[in-house]
Formats: structure tokens, C-alpha cells, sequence
């Protein structure tokens, strides 16, 4: 699965209150660490395995147990409409 | 002070629809008067400077403006994401195609009721259902997310279940049903759109119901009309708390009603920088935060829930502006709302026009 953006949804970098924010169709809301570490790495190009490729890299951390995080968060963004698959 | 979350961009008051609830001033502000296509570039730069990540593009009928193309590449440029609320009888697939180009982020369309006719008395415009129909395909064409706005009343609520549909139909991944806010126009209008309390109860039953049907097909927004209510809402979640309107000559706001209140004078963003009107000025300052309330909401358990609910209701059916908002069953004047609901049951509609 390649997860991209849905259709009117971006991540932004809140300069007023540094953070980053997703914005989306009259709503928005902050991204927990996880939520954004992921995003952040959503381009519609990696798909599922290469994002846990470069988070287990980046976090020097088991492959499986990022596997599990991603495979989670990837699934409850879809349900709430911020990311399709 | 927190930052401003949102800004209302009332464009124009121009519309070529004529609803009776709409939401403008029922003094509208002429063409001639209107910000121009640089002063509304400012106004983007300056409210994204000071906080604000969304721009709503209203109006009136934002698209009636001809500079629209250009506005919405402003918004844009200056980090803004874009939302059009527009009534859509203006749109066709060259101008949506360029808006696209332009960065326009999303796109919220009206509809006044399901069925042509219905539609087309309500909105005051002969023709208006069929262009609506072919703006959201025009919508869908060029791959942008599309909302409809469904505002419901005693007029059309019978008709929520096929406004669902239309949803469906029309291709919207999200529906908002928003029973009227009685200002301006619609308290004018207010006998012949308050609704029954079975007809509140049977479109709640019909939204949650449909919630559950149409769950990851269709997210359904459901605003509620507070004249059944014993709490009032929490407007704009509070004044100047989040949100500023500027309207189509310039006017800095709190809330787009905000006009509607007598003795509240306003920055305009021709002489003052949105910064300061959002920080410093007197109209902003004057019911911000808790400390301005009378009772019974002065200490309040509810104060920092609702903010008093609204002003410009509490103006409009008490007088006073710094009242409890009636809607509220603590307010001395909740009795007020009981009785529109007994007188109301006018059939016909004093349409929105230019004094």
C-alpha cells in the first residue's frame, strides 16, 4: 500500500505557533510525534514497507516493532479521512 | 492573547441568489465600496503573519468578483489553504480549472433544497439547481474535494433525506447540514424558517442515522439551531478567541454578524494594520475572554464553555449586548425563544435585496 494525501489535505509548518498542522476540507488538527513522523515521509512514492524502512533507520529501532506503529497510525489516518490507500 | 485559527474573506455582497436566511448585513455594501485585488492581498499577507491558516472566500458569491482568479493566487502565495463557499451558478469548468491553478484548496457549494422547484424558491433564482448540479461535476473534473451546504428550515427539512442523497449524487466526500442562525436576514424571516421541535428531533434522527449508513462514504458536519436549546453555543468559540471576518469594505471582525450590534465601531484594514485590530482595538477587546460578563454568567461553570454564547443574538432579542445570550436557560429572556417558536408559521419570505 502506498499511502498519499487525501484529496485536499496538506501538512503545514505552523511558523505562528511552531508546529505543524494538517489542514484539511474545514477542519484541521495537530499530529501527534508519530502521526508526524509519518507524514512527513508520505510523498506517494514510498509505500508502507519503505516508510518503516526509513523510520526504523532513522529511530535506530527494530523493524518490527515500527512495522507495527505504522501499520497502526497508517490505518486510523485513512479512517479519519486524512490519507488514502 | 492566542492567535487568530481562521479569516472570513467576505469578498462582495454581490449574490445572484436572494435567500432569505442569508447571513450578510441587511445593510449591503455596494460594489463601488469593495477592498481591491491588492488591498485583499495585504490582508492575506497580514493574516498569515499574525497566525491564521485557513481562508474561507465568501461572500455573497466570492465568484461574482472578477478578480477572483487572483485572490485566490493571493490567499495562496501567502500560505493560506483556500476554501470557496459559493452558491456555484457562476462556475463553469475554465474558471474552476483556473482557480485550481490558482492553489484553490477546497470548495464548499450551497444547495437551498433537493428538489428544483423548492430550490428555486428558496434561493430566489430560476435555473439555479441545474448550475449547481454541473458546478460540482465541474468540481469533481478538476479533482478538487467538494462540501455541500445544505442550510435546513422549516421550509426544506422535509426534504434532508433527499439532501443526503444529492450528496451522494453530486460526488461531496463531506455534507454539512446547518439549521439557520436567526441575524439579519433570517431573524426577519424568522416566522417563516424556525422549525418544529419534531422537525429538529426527525433531522437529528436522520443525520445520525445516516452517519452510520454512509460511515467513510460521506462525513456528515451537523449544526444544530439553539432557539430548542438550553445551553447556548459557543460562538466563533469565543469573540476574538479564534476567528476574524473582514468584510467586503474592509471592516475587521469578529464574527460576520458582528455589524448587527449598535455602538461597537470597527477597525477597517484600509487605516489599521489586522494585527492591530486583532490585538489592540476596542471592538475586539470588548467581549473577549470573561471578564466583561454580567450575571448569571459572570463565575459561571459554563463561562469558559460557551463564552456566553452569542452577542449578536444577545443584541438582537435583548438589547443589550453584553446580555446573557437568551439561549441560554439561565437567561432572564429564554422565554423569548419559546414564544417565536409558538408564533412561528409564516409561509412566505421577505427575500434578500439591496436597501
Amino acid at each position: 500500500m502506498t499511502p498519499r494525501f487525501a484529496p485536499g489535505v496538506r501538512l503545514h509548518h505552523d511558523r505562528a505557533r511552531a508546529r505543524w498542522i494538517v489542514l484539511a476540507p474545514e477542519r484541521m488538527f495537530v499530529p501527534d510525534d508519530t502521526a508526524l513522523a509519518i507524514l512527513r515521509l508520505v510523498d506517494g512514492v514510498r509505500d508502507v514497507d519503505a516508510i518503516v524502512d526509513d523510520l526504523a533507520q532513522q529511530y535506530a529501532a527494530p523493524r518490527d516493532v515500527i512495522a507495527t506503529d505504522v501499520r497502526a497510525m497508517v490505518e486510523d489516518l485513512v479512517a479519519r479521512g486524512a490519507l488514502t490507500g | 492573547m492566542k492567535p487568530p485559527l481562521a479569516l472570513l474573506a467576505e469578498l462582495t455582497h454581490r449574490c445572484p441568489l436572494r435567500c432569505p436566511y442569508c447571513s450578510n448585513p441587511v445593510a449591503l455594501t455596494r460594489g463601488s465600496a469593495e477592498l481591491t485585488t491588492q488591498e485583499w492581498a495585504r490582508v492575506f499577507d497580514e493574516a498569515a503573519a499574525i497566525g491564521c491558516l485557513q481562508v474561507h472566500l465568501s461572500g455573497g458569491e466570492p465568484t461574482a468578483r472578477r478578480d477572483i482568479v487572483e485572490i485566490v493566487g493571493a490567499a495562496h502565495a501567502a500560505g493560506l489553504y483556500t476554501n470557496l463557499i459559493t452558491a456555484g451558478v457562476l462556475l463553469d469548468a475554465a474558471l474552476l480549472g483556473r482557480l485550481k491553478a490558482a492553489g484553490l484548496d477546497h470548495v464548499q457549494l450551497s444547495v437551498q433544497d433537493a428538489d428544483p422547484a423548492g430550490a428555486e424558491r428558496i434561493g430566489g433564482m430560476k435555473g439555479a439547481q441545474e448550475r449547481k448540479e454541473s458546478a460540482a461535476r465541474f468540481v469533481r473534473e478538476a479533482g478538487l474535494p467538494l462540501t455541500l451546504n445544505a442550510v435546513v428550515h422549516r421550509q426544506n427539512l422535509s426534504s434532508l433525506p433527499r439532501l443526503v442523497d444529492i450528496a451522494l449524487a453530486w460526488g461531496a466526500a463531506r455534507l454539512e447540514v446547518a439549521h439557520v442562525q436567526y441575524y439579519g436576514w433570517a431573524l426577519r424571516n424568522r416566522d417563516a424558517l424556525l422549525p418544529t421541535r419534531a422537525q429538529l428531533d426527525e433531522a437529528t434522527r436522520v443525520v445520525i442515522a445516516a452517519r452510520e449508513a454512509l460511515r467513510g462514504r460521506l462525513v456528515i458536519d451537523y449544526v444544530v439551531p439553539d432557539y430548542h436549546a438550553a445551553r447556548p453555543k459557543a460562538c466563533m468559540g469565543g469573540w476574538g478567541s479564534a476567528f476574524l471576518a473582514v468584510s467586503p469594505s474592509g471592516n475587521v471582525l469578529p464574527c460576520h454578524a458582528a455589524e448587527s450590534i449598535d455602538g461597537l465601531v470597527f477597525p477597517n484594514v484600509r487605516d489599521t494594520s489586522l494585527r492591530a485590530a486583532w490585538e489592540d482595538s476596542a471592538a475586539f477587546n470588548r467581549f473577549r475572554g470573561t471578564d466583561w460578563m454580567p450575571a448569571p454568567c459572570r463565575g459561571c461553570a459554563h463561562a469558559e464553555r460557551d463564552w456566553g454564547g452569542c452577542r449578536c443574538q444577545a443584541f438582537a432579542l435583548t438589547g443589550d449586548a453584553a446580555a446573557t445570550d437568551p439561549a441560554c436557560a439561565l437567561s432572564p429572556h429564554h422565554g423569548l425563544l419559546a414564544e417565536a417558536i409558538a408564533e412561528a408559521g409564516a409561509t412566505t419570505f421577505r427575500y434578500r435585496e439591496f436597501g
